[in-house]
């Protein structure tokens, strides 16, 4: 191609600057992950230092198993994304459907409507929402995130899902009513099956915030049974500040599980962003 | 192909997310707006007007309050697009570059602190700049630069600023990935033409590229605006919701919280808060109507 675009010296500036920033990226990750397994002692001397036979110690991680119930807020933390999840996808896909595929008076402005969730951020709400869930008696109840996180998410996911069903083809559901299936075969059997990509993207990109959220548990749910790991981890640390064996670990437990889904997901997440879904 | 008859299943279609949609954020939204017009007198709801907002505006107590937290929401909102987004844009400049190696690896690595929540991004960071630990410290004397330490996060002047640039570090990816994607989506012949015409190297970024990613960069701009308006959570990890130090990190998402939640002595006021949350929202509108009407339907579209 173009040799004019390359030279030697560019590519070692550019290397540079990744690598230089790459490590600014991850170097509070790492100081914090590998100082959770260290002594107490060992942390203040040597905090950059790699845990060595001497100074690994697990005990800040034995006071987060004995004091925190980590293994409740992971999951509810794990309910709520997955059920919240499940909600967005289906009844975001229907809409989108219903959106995308039948021509019906008010159709653009329903279309509409529902975007209009994408820019306004539902935290302006809480006063009223958390008055709502405090008389139906959802409070301190993991529905109370999950319907508030599935209202949230319901407008990208429409809005991204209907760009997806206007691909599929028409001469495919043609043949499907042709052959007698009814409107919701169609969706369930031909349709969603074919837009199983644009759902996994939908479903990455609500996944994070939900999982990292304060805001809604700390006002809806802050009861001790229903805290997310999010919460979970604010009060403990909170609560524990002089223990920095303890804090470091309780840091590293909430991170390690978002780690681990980012690792398998990050081709989904990456390839979502840069299809140009949100352009 | 007349048709008569209702077609019940777009109802059914629509219905479970319009129900959701409308009953969880709508009409909670203008529920919102409507109990900023109550107040609480002697246990019972009383419709005052506009009474919250002229506290809120015009209550020597209040309105410091208030425009302390908006003066310092615009702060944290500019050192975002001045910080934030150059370097994202330069990232991803270096990554769409053609042939270069590991750009994956890189671009996974940078974005990790985004999927990070706020609660380990703070508490981390408050860790990492604490003269306790000292690790910021012996890291600056490492370069000689050790005079330049301060507990950043305990000094009123600094405190904001820090508190900004740990967000930026965390949401560089974003603007980072749209960016790398809208610089992908420019055919190579552009360049290429350009080459020709003699434009390579830094000038073929700012003269062709750069005015080709504008409507990019004018998204990325109304999200980062959004996004820090009603931020909270960063702040309330790091400083707690008194934003300390003397109430210098207090933002508007923090400034509602502590008026409608209540904090150690001062009882919760719902409706105090939905005034507070009502000027959020009225904010926020105005931001994506100039970016609607001002910027977006001026830039120039070129249809690549």
């Amino acid at each position: 191609m173009n040799k004019a675009r390359t030279n030697p010296l560019n590519t070692a500036a550019m290397h540079g600057a990744l690598i230089l920033y790459t490590l600014i990226a991850l170097f509070p990750v790492f100081v914090i992950l590998i100082n959770s397994f260290k002594t107490r002692k060992a942390i203040f001397r040597e905090p950059l230092a790699l845990p060595d036979a001497d100074s690994f110690s697990l005990i800040g991680y034995q006071t987060v198993m004995k004091q925190g119930d980590f293994f409740l807020y992971f999951q509810n933390s794990l309910i709520v994304t997955v059920a919240t999840l499940f909600f967005v996808l289906l009844f975001g896909a229907m809409a989108a459907f219903a959106l995308s595929e039948y021509r019906f008076k008010g159709n653009t402005l329903m279309g509409l409507y529902l975007a209009l969730g994408i820019m306004i951020p539902i935290r302006i709400g809480t006063v009223a929402i958390l008055e709502m869930m405090v008389a139906t008696g959802l409070v301190n109840s993991l529905w109370a995130l999950i319907l508030v996180y599935t209202a949230q998410g319901l407008p990208l996911a429409v809005f991204i899902l209907s760009e997806f069903m206007r691909q599929v083809s028409d001469d495919l559901k043609n043949a499907g009513r042709i052959d007698g299936l009814t409107e919701y075969t169609i969706f369930f059997k031909l349709v969603l099956p074919l837009v199983r990509p644009a759902m996994a993207t939908v479903a990455v990109f609500n996944m994070i915030p939900i999982w990292n959220d304060l805001w809604f548990p700390l006002i809806l749910a802050p009861a001790e049974e229903t805290k997310t790991l999010t919460l979970g981890s604010q009060v403990f640390i909170g609560q524990f500040v002089t223990d920095w064996n303890a804090v470091l670990s309780a840091l590293s437990m909430a991170i390690l599980p978002v780690l681990v889904l980012y690792v398998i997901f990050s081709r989904q997440l990456i390839r979502g962003i840069t299809s140009g879904a949100v352009k | 192909m007349q048709k008569p008859r209702i077609r019940w299943h777009i109802a059914v279609f629509l219905a479970p997310a319009v129900l959701v949609y409308t009953a969880v954020m709508i009409f909670p939204l203008f529920n919102t707006l409507r109990l900023a017009l109550f107040s609480k007198v002697d246990q019972e709801r009383v419709f005052v007007g506009l009474t919250n907002f002229r506290t809120l505006f015009g209550d020597p107590i209040w309105s410091e309050q208030f425009w302390n937290a908006l003066g310092n929401n615009f702060w944290f909102f500019i050192v975002h697009m001045l910080v934030q987004n150059p370097i994202g844009v330069a990232l991803a400049a270096i990554l769409s570059h053609p042939r270069l190696r590991f750009a994956a690896l890189y671009r996974s690595a940078i974005f990790i602190p985004t999927i990070l929540s706020f609660v380990i991004v703070g508490f981390a960071w408050k860790l990492i700049l604490s003269p306790i630990w000292g690790i910021a410290p012996s890291m600056l004397d490492a370069v000689g630069l050790k005079a330049l330490f301060a507990p950043w996060l305990g000094k009123e002047e600094y405190a904001l600023t820090t508190l900004a640039l740990i967000s930026v570090w965390q949401f560089v990816g974003i603007p980072m990935m749209l960016i790398y994607a809208a610089l992908l989506s420019i055919p190579e012949e552009i360049l290429e033409a350009g080459e020709i015409d003699g434009i390579t190297g830094p000038s073929a970024f700012w003269k062709i590229k750069l005015p080709l990613i504008l409507p990019s960069i004018g998204i990325i701009s109304i999200l980062t605006f959004v996004g820090n308006f009603n931020a909270f959570d960063l702040i309330y990890a790091a400083q707690g919701a008194l934003a300390g130090p003397d109430f210098s990190t207090d933002i508007l998402g923090t400034f509602m919280y502590r008026t409608f939640f209540g904090f150690q002595l001062q009882l919760g006021d719902p409706h105090m808060g939905s005034a507070i949350a009502s000027a959020m929202f009225a904010i926020i509108l105005i931001g994506v109507c100039l970016y609607l009407f001002g910027i977006q339907s001026r830039m120039r579209r070129y249809q690549l």
